[in-house]
């Protein structure tokens, strides 16, 4: 093949759309599209590093946009999957959307507009899920503190709910794996880097960094989920399923048991 | 507050009001006013999930666990002996606002036992709501009880402050009723229900004129029933249920399966095994007549007065009527997909939405995630291979069952056992 390239960007979302122009616009046949830090030269096909351009990414996201605001959220939402290989799911799935007539996110007998679907999908139920399993922790600071670990890059997601909903307490989320976390300050939500040494707190190795009431409440709570199940109803499989295991040691109620 | 003391009011009260099955904490739609605490967007979150599986989305407990009536299936009935308690409108208010803050509810669940009279009951449950949206600036959750026989006014106001209003009307029978809660009337439990039902009628027609109509009780209300504890029949259950999804615009009806909580001679005896398949064969009823448009004669009749409990209530139906199938799902109207066993509403959107591309093959139906190994035998589909053996009921049942594994197998398998 002739001109058959392997595209490298940032890992961005803008990067990556900024990669999806790049191969429109040089009419460049994609061999496969690469996050840098994962970059992996190939035998037969040389490559080019896209240099991230927000205008450029932001004309790729309008394109879809008016081609479908569904196929715009499910590509969002995919992407942030971070599964291997998503970056050329994708850009398949947005050449098909621009050069066929009838293609459109709910042929799900197509099947590559049903796998975006069911990565969208499962990036939404990771969404719900933080949502849930958030645990704030009370700082002496006044900042209401929690750690996660969720499987897909769900933070972009969930600032929205975080900020309607606690307006009035400066908060901070901070994805462990990811390495990096949202602050609210009562205006705006910021990204944040930063090294946390000491991660996970309970009753036995309580941390100085929060206050003495926080432990109270965390006890309160921990007494009221045990007070609320039903012994003759247990059914530890439907729990395990509703609330994995790998979550544990962030939730209150159920870091003793870890 | 004394930590101490808070903690060992919460373990009664929540003891008290884990029967209430209700958690829902959805279809309300309360946004963050001038940078207050919390909202209730529509979409219900479950928390945590509590060792029986049960979601946990709101703080469910009890008022006061006194109670001066003494209905045979509570357990804070006044002639059990156990340990009482009560709380003040404050703690309530700042256990909510505390858990709430640290994202483990997405707001309050209140109820109370009855002491002095129902108005009394009645009145600090809407004290509690109205300190919480008044002083506490809180947008979330809020489901209150109607307290059975509350004045008209107090529900009036009860609605103002609550997202969700609920009476457990417990018993499906009036008769039932009689026997089990002596001292209640059957009016009593309708009353609050009738009224709230018209409040909320009149605010969605002044809603139209005037937008800044306060909100009342915008996620409806629900009621809860016990199953198992009196002799009724799933026909029972059902027709009272559809009575009041019809009557009362009840958004949710739910099922209970009785736990023994007493030794009393009319009810089943403690120990005895809660009747989980039933309740989720109930459920499952609950759905086909609320999403699927199922009337509520053709799944429980004279004839078929209780449920399948080896198949499920839309097979069940199926097998007694296979003149409708098998049904072409690249021709069939929704209604008639949304018929076929083991093709959720979920695959009959997917399979309206697909068809329009294309004709649907089994490879396609497979990958949207259909049951095929019940549905095949209802269809057909772009294929030559169908199912073309002319079988009968009996043996289409037999089939799935020796091809299939379902989570409450093994406990009809004994009960099948019994009786063979």
């Amino acid at each position: 093949m002739i001109n058959s390239k392997i595209l490298v960007y940032d890992g961005s979302f803008n990067g990556f759309l900024t990669a999806v122009f790049t191969a429109f616009d040089e009419k460049v046949s994609v061999s496969d599209i690469q996050r840098e830090d994962e970059y992996q030269s190939g035998l037969f096909s040389e490559s080019e590093t896209v240099i991230t351009d927000s205008e450029k990414a932001k004309r790729v996201w309008y394109g879809i946009d008016k081609k479908s605001h569904t196929a715009i959220k499910q590509i969002y939402f995919a992407f942030l999957s971070e599964s291997r290989g998503i970056e050329m799911l994708l850009y398949r799935y947005i050449r098909k959307l621009f050069s066929k007539q009838d293609a459109s996110p709910s042929d799900y007998s197509d099947g590559i507009v049903l796998k975006t679907s069911q990565l969208a999908k499962s990036v939404g139920r990771e969404k719900h899920r933080m949502e849930a399993f958030v645990r704030f922790q009370l700082t002496k600071d006044g900042i209401y503190f929690a750690n996660i670990e969720p499987d897909f890059n769900v933070l972009p997601l969930i600032s929205k709910h975080f900020r309607s909903r606690y307006a009035d307490q400066y908060w901070l989320i901070y994805d462990v794996k990811r390495k990096y976390g949202l602050y609210y300050d009562l205006k705006k939500v910021e990204i944040v880097t930063m090294d946390l040494k000491e991660l996970l707190t309970n009753s036995i190795h309580k941390s100085e960094t929060l206050t003495a009431a926080e432990y109270d409440f965390q006890d309160l709570w921990n007494n009221y989920f045990k007070s609320t199940n039903i012994k003759s109803r247990i059914n530890l499989k439907l729990h395990q399923q509703h609330v994995p295991k790998r979550y544990w040691k962030y939730l209150s109620e159920k870091r003793e048991v870890v | 507050m004394s930590f101490e003391r808070i903690k060992e009011k919460l373990n009664i009260l929540a003891d008290a009001a884990k029967y209430d099955v209700s958690c829902a904490s959805s279809g309300s739609n309360r946004t963050n006013k001038n940078k207050g605490l919390g909202n209730s967007t529509g979409m219900g979150i479950c928390h945590s999930y509590t060792e029986d599986g049960r979601c946990v989305s709101l703080l469910k407990i009890l008022m006061t666990n006194y109670c001066i009536y003494d209905c045979a299936y509570c357990v804070t009935r006044k002639s059990n002996d156990i340990k009482r308690a009560a709380f003040k409108i404050q703690e309530v208010v700042d256990l909510t606002i505390n858990f709430y803050r640290r994202n483990y509810i997405e707001g309050l669940f209140l109820s109370s036992g009855i002491f002095k009279n129902a108005d009394y009951t009645m009145e600090r449950l809407v004290a509690v709501a109205k300190k919480l949206r008044e002083e506490e600036n809180f947008n979330g959750y809020i489901h209150l009880k109607s307290i059975p026989g509350a004045s008209d006014e107090l529900m009036r106001e009860a609605g103002l402050y609550a997202d969700r209003l609920s009476v457990n009307i417990e018993v499906p029978t009036v008769s039932g009723l009689k026997l089990l809660a002596p001292d209640k009337n059957y009016e009593d439990f309708t009353k609050p229900m009738l009224k709230v039902k018209n409040e909320i009628i009149q605010y969605k027609a002044e809603k139209k004129i005037i937008k800044s109509t306060p909100k009342y009780a915008p996620a409806g209300q629900s009621t809860q029933m016990i199953i198992g504890a009196t002799g009724e029949s799933d026909k029972d259950i059902m027709y009272s249920a559809t009575h009041y999804y019809k009557n009362y615009h009840m958004k949710r009806v739910y099922y209970s399966g009785y736990v023994p909580v007493a030794e009393d001679k009319r009810l089943p005896a403690i120990g005895s095994q809660v009747p989980l398949l039933r309740e989720n064969r109930l459920y499952q009823t609950d759905w086909l007549l609320r999403f699927y448009g199922f009337h509520v004669k053709e799944i429980l009749n004279a004839d078929f007065p209780n449920l399948d409990m080896d198949v499920d209530p839309k097979l069940g139906w199926a097998l007694r009527n296979m003149h409708h199938f098998p049904v072409d799902v690249n021709r069939a109207d929704r209604a008639m997909l949304a018929r076929i066993p083991g093709i959720g509403m979920q695959s009959v959107h997917k399979i309206i939405n697909a068809r329009k591309f294309r004709k649907l093959n089994w490879e396609h139906l497979k990958n949207i995630g259909i049951a095929l190994n019940r549905a095949k035998y209802f269809m057909v589909c772009d294929s030559s291979k169908w199912e073309n053996r002319d079988l009968e009921p009996d043996r289409i049942k037999g089939l799935i069952l020796q091809n299939s594994s379902g989570k409450f197998r093994k406990e009809y398998s004994n009960q099948l056992q019994l009786f063979s």
